[in-house]
C-alpha cells in the first residue's frame, strides 16, 4: 500500500468554490493546512472529519474507505476514529471539564466508570487534573483548549484534526499553549492535520507544510523548504521575503522590463528570485562604482518592523527593505521620496519554477 | 416623582434633550399613565379575589371532598397533559427547526391553530374526531373498547390539544437559536443522532423546553372551554378546577371564591419555583 496512514484528494464543490487538496499523511506525523482565510482549509478539515461530504476524490484511512463519492462510500463522523478540536473548542457547556473529555470514551462503548477514569487520565496529562469539576465557562481559554484537546485525544483517534487551535488565544497564553501543544502533538502516534493561517503556529507544530490558496495546493514540504523556496507571493509574505518571477540565463534573471538581478545560483528557464528585506540596502542617490543589482525606487509606505524600519518601494519591482533607524534617519523616507535600491549577489537565492 | 415633571414635557421643543439625557426620570407620561393603568388592571381583579375571600371559612371550605378532587384532578391532568406534549411536542419542534421538508411553513401554521381556536371550537372538533362517532373515536370504541370523551383521559386530551402549540413555539425557537456546532462535535466524538439529541442538544436548550413546558402547563391547568366540550363536567372524573370555579359561581359565590383562590396560589407558587431554578438566563 502507501505507506501512509491517511490518504486523501479532497474534493469539494459548494457554491461557486471548488477545493482539491490531495493530501497523504503518515502515522505520527504533523501536516500543516496553512493559507489565507477562505483558502478552503476548514472545509478540507470538516471532510476529513465527516462533517462535509466530499463530492469527487478520495478519502482513506489505514487502508479503508471513509469517503469515496464514485463508490457511493460515506462514513459519518460517529464512525470515523476521529478526534477534532474546533476553532473555538465547542465544550459541552452542560458538562463540567472530566464528563467533556468522558463524553467520547462512552461513546465509543466505554462503561460510565471507565470513561471517567479515561477522561481523568488525559485531564492529567494536559494539567488540569484539579479543574475537573469545572464547566467550560469556569475555564480560562488556555485551558478550555487543553480540555479541548483532552476530549479530542481521549477516543484515540486515527486523525486528529485541529481547527486554528491556538487562534482564539491571547499572545502570552499562546506562546506556552503552543509549546505544549507541540509536545501532544509529537506524541500522538496516529494522524495530526493542523489548520492554522498562523505560519508561525504551523512551522513550531508541524513537521510538513501544505499551503493552500483559493482551494489548490500551491505549494508543500517541510519547513525548510518552504521558507527558503516560496513559490507564492502568499507564501513568500508569510515567511517575510522578497519573491520574484523572471527569466534565468545563467547568474542572471530579468525580473522585470530592464531590470536583470545577478544571483549566485546557476540556472535557466523560468525562475524565481527571493530575498530578505533585510538585504536590500537603500541609498540617497546611485551607489558609487554600478555594483549590480541596484535599481531605482520610491518610497511607496514605512512602518515599524521590529527593531527597524520595513519600508515598502514602488520600481519596476515592488520591494520590501529592512533598514536600521540609524541609516533611515540619513534617508528622507516620506511616501514618493526616490532613492536606490541594492541588493548584494550573495544574498540572493534562484531556484526554478517548475 | 416623575409625575411632577410632567411640565417639561409640553413644549414641543424640550422634549429632544429630556428623554436622552434622563432615562430612568424621564419615562413620558404619554407611555407611564397607560403601563400603570395596564398593571392596575392586570392585578385589581386579582386583589379583589383576595379582598373577598371569606378567611374565617377558608379552612372548612378547603376541606370540602369537592373541592380537594377538583385539585387533584386538575394537577394530574395538566400534568399528564404537558407529558403528552413533551412526548409528541418536542419532536415535533424538532423536525420544524431542524429538517428542511416541502410544505414546512404549512405545518407550522398547524400547529399554531389551537392558539387563536377558540377552545370551545377545539371541544367540539375534538368530539368530532375522537368521539363515540367520530373519525377515530368509533374505530377506537369498536376495536379496544376506549371511550376517550367524557373520561379523565378526555381531559388530558382536551388540554393537551389546547396546550401543545406554546410548547411546540418555545421548543422550536429553542431549537434555532442552539449552535449546531456542539451537535457536530458531538457526531465526531461518535455520538450518533439520537445520543446526540438526548446528551448534547436537549440539554442545550434546556431553558427553553423548561419555560414551553411551564407555559404549556399553565394553559393546561386553565383549560375550561375544550375540557368542558369534550370531557364534561363530571365531579372526580372530568371536574377541573376552572370547572369547578364556573358551577360554584351559579350557586355558592364563596365556594367560588375560594376555588379561584387555590387556583391562584396552585399557579403561582409553581411558576414562581419553576422560574427561579429553570428559566433563569444561563
Amino acid at each position: 500500500m502507501t505507506g501512509y496512514l491517511l490518504d486523501a484528494r479532497l474534493a469539494v464543490e459548494r457554491g461557486g468554490f471548488q477545493l482539491d487538496v490531495p493530501l497523504r499523511v503518515a502515522a505520527g506525523e504533523v501536516v500543516a493546512l496553512l493559507g489565507p482565510n477562505g483558502a478552503g482549509k476548514t472545509t478540507a478539515l470538516r471532510a476529513l472529519a465527516g462533517l462535509q461530504p466530499l463530492t469527487a476524490g478520495h478519502l482513506t484511512v489505514a487502508g479503508s474507505d471513509l469517503d469515496r463519492p464514485d463508490r457511493r462510500r460515506f462514513v459519518p463522523a460517529e464512525h470515523r476514529s476521529v478526534g477534532v478540536v474546533f476553532q473555538d473548542y465547542l465544550l459541552f457547556p452542560h458538562l463540567n471539564a472530566l464528563d467533556n473529555v468522558a463524553f467520547g470514551p462512552r461513546r465509543h462503548g466505554a462503561n460510565r466508570w471507565a470513561a471517567r477514569r479515561i477522561a481523568g487520565h488525559w485531564l492529567a496529562r494536559v494539567g488540569l487534573v484539579e479543574h475537573a469539576r469545572r464547566r467550560p465557562g469556569q475555564l480560562s481559554g488556555g485551558q478550555a483548549q487543553r480540555v479541548a484537546l483532552a476530549r479530542a485525544l481521549a477516543v484515540r483517534p486515527a486523525m486528529l484534526l485541529l481547527d486554528e487551535p491556538l487562534a482564539a488565544l491571547d499572545a502570552r497564553t499562546r506562546l506556552d499553549t503552543r509549546a505544549e501543544l507541540h509536545r501532544h502533538l509529537a506524541a500522538h502516534p496516529g494522524a495530526t492535520v493542523l489548520v492554522t493561517h498562523d505560519p508561525l503556529d504551523a512551522l513550531v507544530l508541524a513537521d510538513r507544510l501544505v499551503i493552500v490558496e483559493d482551494g489548490r495546493v500551491v505549494q508543500e514540504g517541510d519547513a525548510a523548504t518552504v521558507t527558503a523556496r516560496p513559490r507564492t507571493d502568499y507564501v513568500a509574505q508569510l515567511v517575510g521575503l522578497n519573491l520574484h518571477r523572471g527569466r534565468a540565463e545563467n547568474n542572471r534573471v530579468r525580473v522585470a522590463d530592464g531590470l536583470l538581478l545577478t544571483v549566485s545560483d546557476r540556472l535557466d528557464g523560468d525562475a524565481f528570485v527571493a530575498f530578505r528585506p533585510s538585504a536590500v540596502g537603500l541609498h540617497p542617490g546611485r551607489p558609487v562604482g554600478s555594483p549590480p543589482n541596484t535599481w531605482p525606487a520610491t518610497v511607496a509606505g514605512v512602518q515599524r518592523h521590529g527593531d527597524n524600519l520595513r519600508v515598502q518601494l514602488d520600481g519596476p519591482i515592488r520591494v520590501a527593505a529592512d533598514v536600521p533607524p540609524a541609516t533611515a534617519a540619513t534617508l528622507r523616507l516620506v511616501p514618493g521620496q526616490p532613492v536606490w535600491a541594492a541588493v548584494g549577489v550573495a544574498e540572493t537565492r534562484a531556484y526554478p519554477t517548475g | 416623582m416623575t409625575l411632577t415633571e410632567r411640565p417639561e414635557r409640553r413644549p414641543a421643543g424640550s422634549r429632544r434633550p429630556h428623554g436622552a439625557r434622563r432615562r430612568v426620570g424621564g419615562v413620558p407620561v404619554a407611555l407611564l399613565l397607560p403601563a400603570l393603568f395596564g398593571l392596575a388592571f392586570l392585578t385589581l381583579p386579582l386583589i379583589g379575589l383576595l379582598a373577598r375571600t371569606p378567611w374565617s371559612t377558608l379552612p372548612q371550605r378547603l376541606a370540602e371532598p369537592g373541592v380537594l378532587a377538583a385539585l387533584r384532578l386538575s394537577l394530574l391532568t395538566a400534568t399528564l397533559a404537558t407529558l403528552l406534549c413533551l412526548l409528541l411536542g418536542v419532536p415535533l419542534a424538532w423536525l420544524l427547526a431542524r429538517v428542511e421538508f416541502p410544505g414546512r411553513r404549512l405545518v407550522r401554521a398547524l400547529v399554531t391553530v389551537p392558539l387563536v381556536l377558540p377552545p370551545v371550537v377545539g371541544g367540539v372538533a375534538l368530539l368530532l374526531v375522537f368521539g363515540r362517532r367520530g373519525l377515530i373515536g368509533g374505530w377506537l370504541d369498536q376495536t379496544f373498547g376506549i371511550t376517550l370523551p367524557f373520561t379523565t383521559t378526555g381531559v388530558v386530551f382536551a388540554e393537551a390539544f389546547v396546550a401543545m402549540p406554546f410548547l411546540v413555539i418555545a421548543v422550536e425557537g429553542a431549537l434555532r437559536g442552539a449552535d449546531r456546532r456542539y451537535e457536530e462535535a458531538a457526531a465526531t466524538l461518535g455520538a450518533g443522532r439520537w445520543t446526540t439529541f438526548t446528551h448534547v442538544t436537549v440539554p442545550l436548550v434546556g431553558p427553553g423546553l423548561a419555560a414551553g413546558a411551564v407555559l404549556c402547563w399553565a394553559r393546561a391547568l386553565g383549560e375550561f372551554g375544550a375540557t368542558i366540550t369534550f370531557a364534561g363536567n363530571f365531579p372526580g372524573r372530568t371536574q377541573t378546577m376552572p370547572l369547578a370555579v364556573y358551577l360554584a359561581l351559579e350557586t355558592d359565590v364563596e365556594a367560588a371564591i375560594v376555588l379561584s383562590l387555590i387556583l391562584l396560589v396552585v399557579s403561582v407558587v409553581i411558576l414562581a419555583g419553576l422560574r427561579d431554578r429553570w428559566i433563569s438566563t444561563p
